[in-house]
């Protein structure tokens, strides 16, 4: 009876539910995963290169994010992006379930793959430090 | 067209009036007093926050079911990006687009490429206004209040 009402809970719930992190807890998670310490000079490199191994579109993530992380972006739509660096905008990386699923959207869409563990501590590195 | 708005937009449920979207020239009234171009916003929670990040929530009065599933099926290619979404949502908002489908043939991926939408802009824009907007799908740049339904605002 319990393993009945467990299991549509979790499915309904898991989706919805706003995991609350921090930039430093996200650091020490992805680079746990990787194996290695964040590197935000690594981070800044990666945000700022031509990938161009993805759709055609989106080369780069400052094609949506421009070059500075702390100025507005703004999506091939036209709409507005706010500022990504946690300096210029507390509500990023504060939620765990948001920043996978975009690093899981926005890394297919300019790499053609998923970012590594790696990649995803030293962005959030560089992120953290502007 | 009208008809097929009207139609959506009764099976809609929480449709207060009635979308004029019939050719520009036939101007039976529809221009009138308190008639409001509104179609149902998004009620959804879930398709309002998802589909709401890139792009303003479209209405999903402005496309048929077809077109919503076939979206739905391919979210890792949507129009030249991932909008990849976990199955459990991208289930439940397909469920909420679908049961709020207009009507029309085929499965149209644009409401910008639609024959009223086409007909409805074509003289209407100057090429500074679109330029200013960026695209067609920025819907909301133009029109203020499309997040609330809202098409007649400007
Ligand atoms: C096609 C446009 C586009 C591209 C390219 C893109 N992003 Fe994004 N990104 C977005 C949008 C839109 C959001 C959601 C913004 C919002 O919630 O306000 C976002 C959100 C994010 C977030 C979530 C932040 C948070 O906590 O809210 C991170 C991290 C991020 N992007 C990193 C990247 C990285 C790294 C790249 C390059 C690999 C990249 N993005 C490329 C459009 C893009
Ligand atoms: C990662 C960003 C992103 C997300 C998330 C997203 N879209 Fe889009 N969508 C786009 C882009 C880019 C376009 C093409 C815009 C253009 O041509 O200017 C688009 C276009 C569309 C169009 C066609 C607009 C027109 O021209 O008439 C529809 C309909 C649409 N999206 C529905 C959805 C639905 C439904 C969802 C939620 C499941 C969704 N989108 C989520 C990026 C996104
Ligand atoms: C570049 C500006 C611009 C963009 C972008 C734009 N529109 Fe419009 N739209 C207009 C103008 C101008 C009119 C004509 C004014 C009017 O009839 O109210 C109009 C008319 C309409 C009408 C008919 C309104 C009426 O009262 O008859 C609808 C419905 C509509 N637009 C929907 C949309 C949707 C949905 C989108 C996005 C997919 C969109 N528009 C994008 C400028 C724009």
């Amino acid at each position: 009876m319990k393993y009945l009402l467990i299991v549509p809970a979790l499915l309904i719930a898991t989706p919805a539910l706003a995991q609350s992190t921090s930039p430093s807890d996200l650091i020490q998670r992805y680079s746990a995963e990787a194996g290695r310490a964040a590197d935000a000079g690594r981070g800044k490199s990666f945000f700022l290169a031509n990938h161009g191994s993805g759709k055609p579109d989106t080369p780069s993530c400052t094609t949506c994010h421009t070059k500075n992380p702390r100025s507005a972006g703004k999506a091939r739509t036209g709409k507005t992006i706010d500022p990504l660096a946690p300096s210029a905008n507390g509500a990023r990386l504060t939620d765990l379930a948001k920043v996978e699923k975009w690093f899981r959207r926005n890394c297919d869409s300019v790499l053609g793959r998923s970012c590594t563990a790696g990649e995803k501590a030293d962005v959030v590195a560089w992120l953290a430090s502007q | 067209m009208y008809r097929m708005l009207l139609a959506a937009a009764t099976a809609g449920a929480i449709i207060l009036t009635v979308p004029a979207l019939a050719d520009d020239d036939d101007d039976r009234g529809r221009r009138g007093d308190d008639h409001h171009t509104r179609v149902s916003a998004v009620t959804h929670a879930a398709t309002k926050a998802e589909c709401g990040a890139c792009h303003i929530a479209y209405p999903a009065g402005f496309l048929p079911a077809a077109s919503w599933r076939k979206m739905m099926g391919d979210l890792d290619n949507h129009f030249g990006e991932s909008a990849a979404l976990d199955e459990a949502t991208r289930a439940d908002i397909q469920a909420y687009l679908v049961s709020h489908a207009g009507r029309g043939s085929g499965a149209p991926q644009r409401i910008s490429e639609l024959r009223w939408f086409v007909d409805e802009h074509r003289d209407e824009v100057s090429r500074r206004e679109l330029a200013r907007a960026g695209s067609w799908a920025n819907c909301g740049e133009c029109h203020r209040g499309a997040e609330r339904g809202y098409f007649d605002d400007d």
